[in-house]
């Protein structure tokens, strides 16, 4: 039972830097410098989360043969730059991440 | 090619008013419902892999159906399955979780300029569908056009229902199918990243952001434990961007 309470404690810190910000801005005037600065919000956070999927394992960088993921990224970035299709690439990254664990196991 | 006068590309998109008048909410949350598809798919395999941690972590059924359910956050119940395996003190997992999730106070913040004019109860519902995911679908979506705001009920609904299918099914039956979550199924969701990163590149700046954002993730990474890298490589790099767009523009 405490669980359970920890677990809806867990969810409202979770859910109030979700809601708040989104909740009051959209309902004030922002400033033009902080829109502006907003902008590159989106690409810095999938840059962030992203490239340390790709290039690290177990908090080292990995850029050796074994690290699949970064091997399927490869064909997902060409995919993605050529066709800006998102099925598309998930399609081809998930093939060439199959791939790669049933054909180059070595991990 | 390059856009540099951000306010003026807002101005030029419908105000949320006009779009809510002239759109039909049932198609666009279909359509938003069918954009998640990479999502679910990823989320899925996720959730199932996580039904079965919690469960061997010690948590009941209930628990690890409730931790989906009620937190809805990927990387914070995993590691918070972690913490209860290793039964730590409730006020060091309640911090860690709010720790591991603040990041989103980023993207809830950026979402905004483009969900202007709703109701309170609106931004109660489309702040709490608000993943790494649905977000990176959303930014990239709203750039191109503005669209009903049932388009992201669509999104969010999709993706929460197959969290929480994925959590009861590997919270069942997970010890019944092993090997599923060997699969590298999960891979959907750093290969979609990849496409909406892509997709993000309007410019040269925005190019150069995102490089340094990776390139400065990475190192807090190394100097730091926890998330503090993506908060800290996000806010560091929207501040020198935006700050040299501003100095390029004023002179």
């Amino acid at each position: 039972m405490e669980n359970l309470w920890i677990i809806v404690a867990m969810g409202a810190v979770t859910y109030l830097p979700r809601a708040i910000p989104l909740a009051v801005l959209a309902q004030i005037k922002i400033p033009e410098g902080f829109i502006r600065w907003l902008r590159f919000v989106p690409v810095a956070v999938l840059a962030a989360l992203l490239a340390p999927e790709l290039l690290l394992r177990d908090g080292a960088f990995d850029l050796s043969l074994s690290n699949h993921y970064l091997l399927a990224a490869v064909p997902c970035f060409l995919v993605a730059v050529k066709t800006k299709n998102l099925l598309l690439t998930v399609g081809v990254g998930l093939a060439a991440a199959i791939l790669l664990q049933s054909y180059l196991p070595g991990v | 090619m390059m856009r540099k006068y951000w306010g003026k590309e807002m101005m030029s998109l419908p105000t949320t008013e006009a779009t809510l008048k002239t759109a039909n909410p049932v198609g666009e949350l279909a359509a938003g419902v069918s954009q998640a598809t990479p999502i679910m798919l990823g989320y899925v395999v996720l959730a199932m892999a996580f039904g079965i941690l919690a469960r061997e972590a010690g948590l009941t059924i209930l628990e690890t159906v409730a931790m989906s359910v009620i937190v809805f956050a990927g990387a914070s119940q995993f590691i918070a399955a972690g913490m209860f395996a290793a039964a730590m003190s409730p006020a060091t997992i309640i911090l860690t979780t709010f720790l591991v999730n603040l990041r989103h106070i980023l993207m809830s913040a950026s979402l905004a300029p483009y969900l202007r004019g709703l109701k309170l109860h609106s931004y109660a519902l489309l702040g709490w569908g608000i993943t790494d995911e649905t977000f990176a679908v959303h930014s990239t979506v709203y750039r191109e056009r503005r669209r009903h705001h049932w388009f992201i009920y669509g999104t969010n609904f999709a993706a929460y229902a197959a969290w929480v299918s994925g959590t009861v099914i590997g919270a069942l039956f997970g010890s019944i199918v092993p090997g599923i979550d060997q699969l590298p199924l999960g891979f959907a969701l750093p290969a979609m990243f990849i496409c909406l990163l892509v997709m993000q590149l309007s410019d040269r700046l925005v190019l150069y952001a995102g490089v340094l954002a990776a390139g400065l993730s990475l190192l807090f990474g190394q100097l730091w434990e926890g998330n503090w890298n993506i908060i800290l490589a996000t806010v560091l790099t929207a501040t020198i961007a935006s700050g040299w767009e501003k100095w390029k523009i004023s002179g």
